[in-house]
Order: structure tokens, then C-alpha cells, then sequence
């Protein structure tokens, strides 16, 4: 396939795994933490670490959405279906995050919930039109990377004066999440960020700056093909070597230092900033998360259902919140692998295609066998 | 489907070009004969079915017998390479061939939602006889019952099949041991993605066909070479990786397969990229995995490329010792990882 297997090429793998054996200082190591789920996925599901030597380590990081999303949204989002009897459109990666009481929304829709497994927001606009005398709620979740989609959505619902149609917003901002890990009262030691991609299409990196210049943390915007954090960790490496902190781009096929100023125009033009907003790992963080403005609020089901904020608790011994600040790792966690696992998941690492739990335990746990540890 | 008496005196009135299944179909009645004996006797047409029983009666060979049972759910029920008739006929002659045997009958047993096009169920049970004859199997016993409308998805299938297993003949799950070679007959995903394609919200430039097939003709030219087979498995739902992790649990051993070794199409490649699923864990129709000797392997590959549906036939991996049972996959990129079990379903990624 042209323009995706030039990115998995094994000999260009082999190149850069020996420059980086070559480069990487044996006397101290580097913690790299990669933002992303899509690239946590990559570095397991393509085995990127066993072409690394053991001085450079990867800190799975929060860019998960549905990973950080604080459990009580989704209890709302059950009470939605329940509650209002609404058409709830979710992106199926939300189906089996577990809820509060045992909940889910996958066991809401077994007992009679109407929740549609969809794959755009036209679809929930769709939705909307063909059943006018319920209303729609589409469950608008995702960083920047989703978030020009929602918005679109909403402005076609506008000028369509579609009534029964409504979003349950919970886009978050990627450098929030950022400053948040490197505000932290015990922060984790990172050396450096693998930083986000597909958002970065749509913020630019120049929204990085500030961390590079403010913490002294060298950021690589990488792309989620293994050779994209492959070359990436390289690229941090070198900026550590040199005692640099930059903001470096790998992935200039796609992203470019402002970004792309038409979807950042749309979504100034229907978002605007929440006060504050719960993240799961994370904690309650001011100016992380978007809402609806007021020109736009008759599309907003918390309004228009007055959701209550719930504030649920993670299960006893899950370890999630330290998982998303990168305190932890996945095999620190006493649950993995005994009571949660991708079947039964007790936390929402392990229910994301793209959190680090499952990531590792699908993936990653032969090298644990291989070293007669649980190691990641 | 019987319980008619001479079900060939009942062809009458049935209008199939425009009329749809109603609850008198199910009833038991005179309506119920016509349905029968107008579609599924007159296309599905042999001797045994003929005999209009409530049970089909025959001579058994002497051996080894085998049986199976699939019920076919499919949505939609037309495919880019199929439809749940023929679907329903290779799923279950290869459930029943995977076992070395060779397919003799079948049995259909029908749920019917009221308002369903006759014309749409004579098209299923045509292809449903065409598959059960290039099979060279008959459908000698089946079933009507007819559900309200909005309490069925038009059409469910569920068959049963029983076949002979020749003498010598010893395949099973749990007789994979380290060192046997591990065989796939062709390119993984397509049933799975030409699926997804069809509906309504997921086309693709490019049709991707369905590989539904039977493949008693594949098996029965691999048995040639040798009988000396120790699993054979067709990897429907889950895909291939679920059928690995099934036979490293039943025959309690590992396995090693090189990821640049499985066959796959481009078209299927890309349908996953773009969709964020794992080809490995995409449903197959008409593919089968054989686990033998390490000796027999290239032997039996060869006769399998040279099978129509053999033709793409790989050796992907071995069989090796494994207290953890893992498969463990050689990556085109030159790392290794787990191949799973299948959680939940393949869904797309939101981001």
C-alpha cells in the first residue's frame, strides 16, 4: 500500500534501531513519554521496543480520550438513554467503558437502550433526520483532532433548524493535558514528549513552544507509524544528547508549525472554553475542555436534559489515573491481567483500542514472559 | 419444512414474484405446504427431501461419522460474493470437512419474518442449492417457522450437516505438537471486509469480494498427499488469530507465524487501515488453517497451490512449546508481539 508500507519498512527499522544503539548514552537513560494512544499501539502492536536498547523507555501518556474521560460522563450518558429515552450516536470505542454500579452503555443498549454505533457525525445528523419525533444526542468525545467535525455538525444542525438534534460535548484540549502531567505537585520524570499527530494537523506545533521553552522539555511531533516513532525517539535523543529543548516536527507530511487555521476558526466559532473540566488520571483542569457557546446552546444536552455533574469513583485498585500520568505503568497495576482484562475490563485503559493497558496486554506481555517478569 | 404429505401436490397460488412471507407460512397449513413445496422442494429438489417426512431416512456407511451445526444471522443478506444461502451451505460443509470428512447431507431449518419478498427467499434457496451442489451435498431435511414483522432480520438459517471421515483420518484441535508447520490456504479478511463494505455507510472504491466457498475439493486433495493432518480449522469469525490462540489452547502449545508470510490483499489492507481494524481478527469464509509435520508441509502446500482455492496457500508459521500457549508474531518491521484472542469486537478507532 502506497504511502503506509514506506512507513513499516523492516530494513529502514534496522537502520534507525542501530543509529539509536549508536547514539543513546549508555551511562543515563531516556524516559520518553509518547502522548498518544495511537502511538502507545504502535510501540506494542509493531514491537517497536525490542529494537531499542533498554536506556530508552517509553511512559505511555493520556492521550486516550476515552481513556480520560472522568466515569461520570458516561453514567449521564446511560441516564440520557434511560432517563430521556434520547437515540444516543456514540463512537463505538465507548461502548464497554465501565460506568458506575457495573454499568456500561453496551449493557444500557442489551436492556433496551436505543444507542447507535456511528462512524461520523453525519450520521447522528442523519439520525436526527430520519426520526424527528425522538431526540438524537450524539456523544461528542475526542481532542482537537475530532473536534472540527462535531462543529461542523453543529452548524449544519443549525441551519437545517434540526430541533431534536444535540451533542453531549466532551472534547478535551491536548496542551492542557500537557501542563497538566508537568504541573503535577509529584511530577513523573520525562525527558522528553513524542508529541501528538493527527491533533497536531489541526493545532499545529506551534502550541508546543511553550512547554519546550517554559519546562526544558525537548518535543518531537511524531507520526503514528512505527518508523514515525522510531525516528522520533531519535530525533529526542539527539535534542537530549545536545541539551536542547525544541519543538521538532517528524511528521511534516501532515502537520505544519500553525496548523490548520480553518478548522481552528471553526472551532473558535461554535467553542468555546469550559472553566474547568474532570479528567480522569488528571483531576479537575481550568481551560481543558470545550463547550458550546451561547449562540449555539440549544444544541447542548446538558442543557437541554440538565445533566448533573456526577462524580464517580474508579474501581478499588485500579490504577488508571497513575496509568494516564505516566506515574505508573500498566504492570504496576494489581488488577492487570487477574480481575481486568480485555474481556472484563475493570478500567478504561483496558477497554480502549488505544489505552496502555490494552495495548500492553494484547500486545506487549511476551516480553514479560520472555524476562519472567511483567515488564512493559 | 415437511409435515406435509405429498408436498408435490401443494405448488399452487404462491405468488413469489410479489409476495412476501406472512404468519400462514408458519401455520402449519395448506399455505405452508405451497411455500415448501413451491421454493425450498423445488429448489433444493432430491430424493430424501422428497420423501416429505418430518425426518429424512437413510443408509449410513460404516466409520466414523461427524456432525455440525451454524446458524446464519447475516446482515445484509446479499454480499458482494454471496448471500446467506450460500453462506449457510459453506459454513457448515466446512465446519463438517475441517474434521477430514467427506460432506454427505444437510439439513436447513428456516425463520421467516413476516413481509419478507418470496421473490428475495427463492433467490437464497436457488444459491442455496447451487452451493449444496457444488458441494456435492443435499439438503434432505429442514424447516419453516415464520416471526412478525420487526422480530426477525428477514431471514435466519440454521444448518446441520454430518459427514464420513475416511480411515486413518485423525485431525483435531488438540493434536497440534511443537515443530508441526502451520498452513494457511489464501488471503485473510476479505468475507469480513466485503461485509462491512456493502453496508450502507462503508463503501469503498474498490468491491471487495467475498471468499465464501466450500472446501471440501481442498481438503480432500490435501488428504491425498497425506492423512498424516493434525489440525485443520477454518477461521470464520475472529479471523485467523482467534482460530491460532483456539488450537495453542486445545493442544496446549505455542506458535510463532511471520507476519510477512500472511497473505492479504491490498484492498483489504487499506479497508482495515482506514478502519482501524486488525486484518488478523476479519472473518474468512472459504480459508482454512492446517497445522502438520513439519515434513508434509511443503508437499501439501504445493497440491494446495494448486487448488483454485488453495492457490495463495502460505506456510505462515510453526508450532512450538509454550507453557503460556501464546501466539507470538514475527512483525513485518522486525519486532515481535502477542496475536491475541479477540476482545469484544473490532471496532474503529475515534481518532
Amino acid at each position: 500500500m502506497k504511502y503506509i508500507d514506506e512507513f513499516r519498512e523492516h530494513s529502514l527499522a534496522q537502520q534507525l534501531a542501530n543509529a539509536i544503539k549508536q547514539e543513546a548514552d549508555n551511562n543515563r537513560t531516556y524516559r520518553l513519554m509518547e502522548f498518544c494512544g495511537g502511538h502507545t499501539h504502535a510501540i506494542f502492536r509493531y514491537g517497536i521496543q525490542d529494537l531499542l536498547p533498554d536506556n530508552v523507555e517509553f511512559i505511555h501518556g493520556p492521550g486516550c480520550p476515552v481513556c480520560v474521560l472522568p466515569m461520570g460522563r458516561i453514567d449521564n450518558a446511560i441516564e440520557l438513554v434511560e432517563q430521556h429515552d434520547v437515540i444516543l450516536c456514540i463512537y463505538a470505542d465507548l461502548l464497554r467503558v465501565p460506568a458506575s454500579l457495573g454499568k456500561s452503555l453496551l449493557k444500557a443498549k442489551a436492556s433496551g437502550g436505543d444507542i447507535r454505533m456511528i462512524y461520523s457525525t453525519q450520521d447522528a445528523l442523519k439520525i436526527a433526520r430520519d426520526n424527528p419525533n425522538r431526540e438524537v444526542v450524539f456523544f461528542a468525545i475526542g481532542f482537537e483532532t475530532t473536534t472540527p467535525p462535531t462543529a461542523v455538525a453543529i452548524k449544519q444542525a443549525s441551519e437545517q433548524g434540526l430541533k431534536n438534534f444535540s451533542i453531549f460535548c466532551n472534547h478535551v484540549l491536548t496542551p492542557s493535558a500537557m501542563q497538566a502531567i508537568l504541573d503535577a505537585p509529584e511530577p513523573v520524570s520525562i525527558d522528553g514528549f513524542l508529541g501528538p499527530s493527527h491533533v497536531s494537523t489541526i493545532i499545529g506545533s506551534q502550541a508546543y513552544e511553550i512547554f519546550a521553552q517554559h519546562y526544558l522539555k525537548p518535543i518531537v511531533i511524531a507520526g503514528f507509524e512505527p518508523l514515525d516513532v522510531m525516528q522520533s525517539s531519535l530525533m529526542l535523543i539527539r535534542q537530549l544528547n545536545t541539551s536542547r529543548h525544541q519543538v521538532e516536527n517528524e511528521y511534516t507530511r501532515a502537520v505544519t508549525r500553525t496548523g490548520n487555521v480553518k478548522a481552528q476558526s471553526l472551532m473558535n466559532e461554535v467553542f468555546c472554553l469550559r472553566d474547568e473540566f474532570e479528567w480522569r488520571g488528571l483531576g479537575l483542569i481550568p481551560k481543558s475542555a470545550l463547550k458550546l457557546r451561547a449562540n449555539y446552546a440549544q444544541f447542548d444536552a446538558e442543557l437541554r436534559f440538565q445533566l448533573p455533574a456526577i462524580k464517580a469513583s474508579d474501581v478499588k485498585g485500579c490504577e488508571c489515573p497513575a496509568i494516564l500520568r505516566g506515574a505508573k505503568r500498566p504492570v504496576d497495576c494489581k488488577l492487570l491481567g487477574t480481575v481486568c482484562t480485555p474481556e472484563n475490563p475493570m478500567g478504561s485503559c483496558m477497554v480502549s483500542s488505544e489505552g496502555a493497558c490494552a495495548a500492553y496486554w494484547s500486545y506487549g506481555r511476551l516480553r514479560g514472559a520472555r524476562t519472567n517478569k511483567l515488564s512493559a | 419444512m415437511t409435515k406435509t404429505g405429498d408436498i408435490r401436490q401443494s405448488r399452487t397460488n404462491l405468488d413469489i414474484r410479489n409476495g412476501q412471507v406472512n404468519l400462514s407460512h408458519g401455520s402449519g397449513g395448506r399455505a405452508m405446504a405451497q411455500l415448501i413445496a413451491s421454493i425450498f422442494v423445488k429448489h433444493l429438489d432430491n430424493e430424501l427431501l422428497r420423501q416429505g417426512n418430518d425426518q429424512a431416512l437413510f443408509n449410513v456407511e460404516a466409520g466414523r461419522m461427524v456432525m455440525s451445526t451454524d446458524s446464519h444471522v447475516i446482515t445484509p443478506l446479499f454480499f458482494p460474493g454471496g448471500d446467506i444461502g450460500s453462506l449457510a451451505i459453506h459454513g457448515t460443509v466446512n465446519d463438517v470437512v475441517m474434521s477430514g470428512a467427506k460432506p454427505l447431507y444437510l439439513s436447513a431449518g428456516f425463520i421467516l419474518e413476516e413481509g419478507y419478498p418470496l421473490a428475495e427467499l427463492e433467490k437464497i434457496v436457488i444459491s442455496m442449492a447451487a452451493a449444496a451442489k457444488q458441494a456435492g451435498t443435499a439438503v434432505i431435511t429442514g424447516d419453516t417457522k415464520v416471526v412478525e414483522r420487526g422480530k426477525g432480520d428477514g431471514v435466519f438459517i440454521n444448518t446441520c450437516g454430518i459427514g464420513v471421515v475416511p480411515a486413518g483420518v485423525n485431525i483435531s484441535g488438540n493434536r497440534a505438537q511443537a515443530g508441526d508447520a502451520i498452513i494457511l490456504s489464501g488471503s485473510i479478511g476479505d468475507h469480513g471486509v466485503a461485509i462491512m463494505s456493502s453496508r450502507e455507510n462503508l463503501q469503498f472504491a474498490t468491491t471487495i469480494i467475498s471468499d465464501s466457498a466450500s472446501l471440501h475439493n481442498l481438503v480432500a486433495d490435501m488428504l491425498d498427499v497425506t492423512k498424516d493432518i493434525h489440525c485443520l480449522r477454518d477461521p470464520t469469525r475472529g479471523g485467523l488469530a482467534t482460530s491460532l490462540n483456539e488450537l495453542a489452547a486445545q493442544s496446549a502449545v505455542g506458535m510463532v507465524i511471520e507476519e510477512q508470510k500472511i497473505p492479504i490483499k491490498s484492498a483489504v489492507r487499506a479497508a482495515c487501515e482506514i478502519l482501524g481494524l486488525d486484518p488478523l481478527y476479519v472473518a474468512n469464509e472459504g480459508k482454512l488453517v492446517c497445522i502438520c509435520p513439519a515434513e508434509h508441509a511443503a508437499s501439501i502446500l504445493t497440491t494446495m497451490q494448486q487448488n483454485p482455492l488453495g492457490k495463495n496457500a502460505a506456510i505462515i508459521g510453526k508450532v512450538i512449546s509454550d507453557d503460556n500457549h501464546f501466539v507470538q508474531m514475527n512483525t513485518a518491521f522486525g519486532g515481535q508481539r502477542i496475536v491475541d484472542w479477540l476482545a469484544g469486537e473490532q471496532l474503529p478507532r475515534i481518532c
